[in-house]
């Protein structure tokens, strides 16, 4: 089956989505990543969807669970890299992604997430 | 041939000829599982590459098919859609039209609320989609099924 791999990185996982993703397979990654959480006592997720070119309802609704639920799991989330062509959709459609921490680019997320890459 | 089949069966609606003087041409392609919608969006990607829509309306088409792929084969039972290139004197455009055998809408102004679901999503597939296309219209019938179909012109 399909996964989208997590890296660890200290107290930290992160993800790189860099497929256009199918329905099942963004459960699969929500499931994987707060299980991973707990596992690996994460303090932090960095979730990278700079090489996404879209953000319908369902993943944006992965996204806003997967913070969720990684909030009371103790751990922050913070997604990086979104495409300005994606922003001005996402907020058309309707979705603000509320309480969903976000960065321009992976280092800035690491720097939000208290870490510095270097 | 086959994806043409699958849309045998379907309610006659006006609203499949809809831009049928201005159509160029026309692909269908069934939806059925998580992967046809992936397909889908690909597909109408390259189309509104072709025809040099702006990325954001490129991005905006793409995610209105994504959702109404979702609709047709969540609550429609899964179907067809009705990849069209439309050509107004030197406007270009793309329309999509989404055909499923399902049960219909039975409230089709609630049904395009904003927050209003009934599979436990976030209610924004209808609205939403009606928002990131130009033109929209719907046709559904109790215990028949139901047509969607958005229009996309390039500026």
């Amino acid at each position: 089956m399909d996964r989208i791999p997590i890296l660890r990185m200290g107290d930290l996982l992160l993800v790189t989505i860099q497929v256009d993703m199918h329905d099942r397979l963004a459960m699969t990654l929500q499931d994987d990543l707060t299980e991973r959480i707990v596992s690996d006592g994460a303090k932090g997720v960095l979730i990278d969807i700079s090489a996404l070119d879209l953000v319908d309802s369902f993943i944006g609704r992965m996204i806003s669970n997967t913070a969720a639920m990684a909030r009371v799991l103790d751990a922050r989330t913070v997604v990086v890299g979104m495409q300005p062509a994606v922003a001005i959709t996402l907020v058309e459609l309707g979705l603000t992604l509320h309480g969903v921490k976000t960065a321009l680019n992976v280092e800035k997320g690491m720097a939000l997430l208290g870490k510095n890459i270097f | 041939m086959s994806a043409a089949q699958n849309t045998a069966d379907m309610f006659e609606t006006d609203l499949l000829e809809r831009h049928r003087g201005l159509r160029t041409g026309r692909t269908t392609l069934p939806l059925r599982s998580d992967e046809d919608v992936v397909n889908l969006r690909k597909q109408v990607r390259e189309r509104a590459v072709a025809i040099a829509l702006s990325l954001v309306d490129q991005t905006k088409l793409v995610t209105a098919a994504s959702e109404l792929a979702r609709n047709t084969i969540k609550y429609g039972g899964g179907g067809g859609v009705h990849l069209d290139a439309l050509a107004d004197g030197i406007r270009q455009g793309i329309g999509l039209i989404f055909v499923d055998n399902g049960p219909g809408i039975p409230d089709i102004e609630l049904a395009l609320r904003d927050g209003y679901t009934t599979g436990g999503g976030l209610g924004l597939g209808l609205s939403g989609s009606k928002r990131l296309c130009d033109e929209f219209a719907i046709d559904t019938r109790p215990g028949e099924g139901t047509a969607v179909s958005v229009v996309k012109w390039k500026r």
